[in-house]
């Protein structure tokens, strides 16, 4: 037998590239059709529940304020004031104001504080007349370009019902001075100086020795601002959770007293009188006969509720069935676990089949290998989990708008970190899944596993409303963190709230909780990546 | 041409396999086909399995840790609380009963993705006869499982939620398996993972795909508690927990309000009932007309 030579062209070059491994993961994956039904329907769940959560939320707030289904616009409520950062915020309380022209200051002695509560076991709107502490409460001075508008720029200094001294601005700034509560025998100072648009604050024990507590720029603050003393009081956010969900307890309506005296001011103030008023009109306070101001020679007493302070998305107010746009993402577990699905066997069918012999035959270098099919399956399922983010803020939103539930105002920013956020969390869970499936190499057991590590967690911290410390430790130490990139609304540490998982606060911020998803993600494709070399395929 | 070959011998037995000569009827000893055999068969399968054991302890772990945790940061400051204490003693059923899932799922899917299910099926021709095995089998299983973990979560709560300022009164009974309330909150509990897992078994047969059944299972068993969740139209949310599966059948522990529920508890069950029992025909149906 003689050798017989072939006649073929020479081989093509050897093609092991990491885009020829990419490509052919790629079409392994495009040529199931079964997994990408599996990513069709992550898309479909996630838009489906996210309209269907629309279109139940949205007929119930309507039927609440009273108004019919069909028309929507009529019995949306008050849009929220927006703040000059363009969070929409809460901005009426008891102000007495005069103009000040220029530069100048204005210095005031605060010796009380004092709050009512409303009486227990009656409604929200009860008239409070229990004497307590709530603890935001405020009592201060304020400067502000026209304090008519939630939009103006503005600077306070004030003493609270328990956080001690503080200075705010435009909302969100938030500054902590003297601490304890103040009384007539520990008294506390305050002072605001302008100079332009540079507002210092001061505080003082004794009206001699001042500590600078902050100076804030405020862009936009005009040659006449307003200047005064107001009194806030906000609304209490107590509730009690138990296991069968959220009960209501010992909320309501409350009003503040602050006593002001030793008032001195330096500029041009034009105007002869105070004006004394609600900044945007409160008729229930004013019905209930809370409000006003009166001075006895040196002596000015300030009572007012209300607050000036970022607002926070429905705490549980009937009737307010306001919610904030990360509810129409409540169908992203079900894309989870969709792609957990399809991603585990992307690996191991592999296993199954035998195709990993041939896999790793042509491309020998296995950590690669691992490489290209994290990527082609994270890159469909953030697609996947985007399109569906997409299609359920889109059309939730819509249709929300069209039957007239409320909607709590997000800026866009936001908006876009939860959409984006939702599709990266679903991209990382199929990274996470991939990498359990290689350590495993079952199908069962790795999406268990991953059902055990994100879904379980969120379903025990967000539905059964486990005490709040455990479903806190829950949603930080778990894969389940990710979550956090759903919530919509900041957690203020000046405004009292039930911040835990079930209201849509979570204990991390969302890209830390992100993160805490991908350390994971990390430590399970190391895990499989020195497992996938060591063993026999 | 086979035909007429096939047509040529005498019907074989009905209950004889392909495998078998004709005439097995007259060596019944030699035959696998019969109810107890297959019980038997299955139960060798299932035992040798290394992962059963873990599983099944798994399950009774899982729902007591998760009841205690429950329980033990349950707290009543000030004393004098009244609340659902079978409902909050029995909070792991909900986790639980993920590994119940995952056992009855692993029964039947196991067999497919192993090539097993070949095997089972020349030596056991009626597939019926198997399904039903299969279904006994991890009935009572389940059982055993359930009331182990069932009945340690109750004596855990008995133990420590006194101690957190939680009373009992009329319309709140205290959390011992004395109280008939309780008792059937305790008894259906045990039911409601058992049909869970008989449910999960249905699918898994019908679909037999293991990660798709087992995706299926548990999106199928927490998509109804979540949404309602954050549903604010009440009648919308009324309807979900009537028809979802885990919200109807958790209705069996509730022993306080009775008249808040959608369900009276023991509808509840037959609504978990009723899913088991579809997902068993679906199964069923699909196994006897389909290849394996």
């Amino acid at each position: 037998m003689t050798t017989i030579t072939p006649n073929r062209p020479p081989a093509p070059p050897g093609r092991d590239g990491f885009s020829q491994l990419l490509h052919a993961e790629w079409t392994k994956f495009r040529t199931v059709r079964g997994w990408i039904i599996g990513m069709i329907v992550a898309i479909l769940v996630t838009a489906g529940i996210g309209i269907f959560a629309a279109a139940g939320g949205a007929s119930q707030s309507c039927q609440a304020q009273g108004g019919s289904v069909s028309n929507g616009a009529a019995c949306r409520g008050p849009a929220l004031p927006l703040g000059p950062g363009g969070e929409p915020v809460t901005d009426n309380f008891y102000l007495v104001r005069q103009p000040l022209d220029g530069n100048g200051s204005i210095t005031v002695r605060v010796t009380s504080l004092t709050s009512l509560l409303p009486p227990a076991g009656q409604g929200l709107g009860a008239t409070p007349t229990v004497p307590g502490v709530v603890p935001w409460s405020k009592a201060g001075i304020i400067i502000g370009a026209s304090l008519s508008s939630s939009r103006s720029p503005y600077a306070a200094m004030m003493v609270t019902g328990s956080n001690g001294v503080r200075m705010q601005w435009n909302y969100t700034g938030d500054t902590a001075g003297l601490p304890g509560a103040v009384s007539a025998v520990s008294p506390r100072w305050l002072r605001l100086t302008r100079d332009g648009d540079t507002i210092t604050g001061y505080d003082s024990t004794d009206g001699a020795s001042w500590t600078v507590l902050g100076t804030v720029r405020l862009p936009g603050l005009g040659a006449t601002v307003q200047a005064g003393l107001f009194t806030a009081s906000p609304q209490l956010a107590v509730k009690s959770v138990n296991i069968a969900g959220i009960t209501q307890g010992g909320g309501g309506t409350t009003a503040s007293t602050g006593v002001f005296d030793h008032l001195s001011r330096s500029g041009r103030w034009p105007a002869s009188a105070w004006t004394g008023g609600y900044t945007e009109g409160d008729l229930a306070a004013e019905a209930q006969g809370i409000g006003g101001y009166r001075q006895v020679g040196d002596r000015i007493t300030v009572t007012g509720q209300g607050d000036i302070a970022p607002a926070i998305p429905d705490q549980g107010q009937p009737g307010s069935a306001q919610s904030t746009v990360s509810i129409y993402l409540i169908g992203t577990f079900l894309a989870l676990i969709a792609v957990a699905v399809v991603a585990t066997m992307f690996m191991t069918a592999e296993y199954r089949r035998g195709l990993i012999r041939t896999t790793l035959a042509a491309s020998p270098r296995r950590g690669r290998v691992l490489a290209a099919k994290a990527l082609v399956v994270g890159a469909v399922a953030f697609v996947a989990g985007l399109l569906g983010a997409m299609c359920a803020e889109i059309f939730g939103i819509h249709l929300a708008n069209s039957r007239g539930s409320q909607i709590f105002p997000e800026p866009w920013p936001t908006e876009v970190r939860i959409i984006i956020g939702t599709a990266a969390v679903v991209g990382v869970v199929a990274v996470l899944t991939l990498a359990v499936a290689t350590v495993v190499r079952r199908s069962v057991a790795a999406v268990s596993i991953v059902f055990a590590a994100i879904v379980m967690p969120y379903f025990l911290a967000a539905v059964v409303t486990l005490p709040a410390g455990f479903a806190d430790w829950l949603m930080r130490v778990t894969p389940a963190a990710a979550f956090a990139v759903q919530q919509a609304t900041p957690q203020y540490p000046q405004v009292q709230a039930y911040y835990a998982p079930v209201s849509g606060f979570y204990p991390l911020a969302p890209w830390a909780g992100f993160a805490v998803l991908c350390a994971w993600t990390v430590l399970a494709l190391a895990a499989a990546g020195y497992l996938l070399k060591r063993r026999d395929a | 041409m086979s035909q007429t070959v096939r047509a040529a011998r005498p019907e074989p037995d009905p209950g004889a396999g392909p495998g078998r000569p004709p005439g097995g009827a007259t060596t019944p000893a030699a035959g696998g086909s019969r109810f107890t055999d297959a019980l038997h068969a299955e139960w060798t399968k299932l035992r040798t399995l290394p992962g059963t054991g873990w599983l099944l302890l798994g399950a009774i772990a899982l729902t007591i840790a998760v009841s205690a945790a429950a329980v033990g940061a349950a707290s009543c400051p000030n004393g004098g609380c009244q609340t659902d204490q079978a409902k909050l003693g029995l909070t792991g059923v909900q986790a639980g009963q993920a590994v119940v899932v995952i056992i009855a799922v692993l029964a039947i899917s196991g067999e497919y993705s192993s090539g097993m299910i070949r095997v089972t099926l020349a030596a056991m021709p009626r597939r019926l006869t198997l399904l039903a095995a299969k279904a006994t089998l991890v009935t009572g299983l389940v059982l055993a499982v359930s009331v182990v973990a069932v009945l340690g979560s109750v004596l855990l709560g008995q133990l420590i939620l006194p101690g957190h300022g939680f009373v009992s009164g009329p319309g709140y009974p205290p959390l011992s398996v004395a109280n008939g309330s309780v008792l059937r909150a305790a008894c259906g509990s045990v039911l409601y993972l058992t049909l869970i897992a008989l449910l999960s078994l249905g699918i898994a047969t019908a679909v037999r795909e293991s990660a798709v059944a087992i995706g299926l299972v548990l999106a199928l068993l927490y998509v109804f508690p979540i949404v309602t969740s954050v549903m604010t139209n009440q009648h919308w949310q009324r309807h979900l927990e009537q028809i979802g599966p885990m919200t109807a059948g958790l209705d069996i522990q509730t022993t306080t309000n009775l008249t808040s529920l959608s369900l009276t508890p023991w509808q509840g069950l037959g609504v978990v009932a009723a899913w088991a029992a579809g997902a068993l025909l679906l199964g069923a149906l699909v196994l006897q007309f389909r290849d394996a």
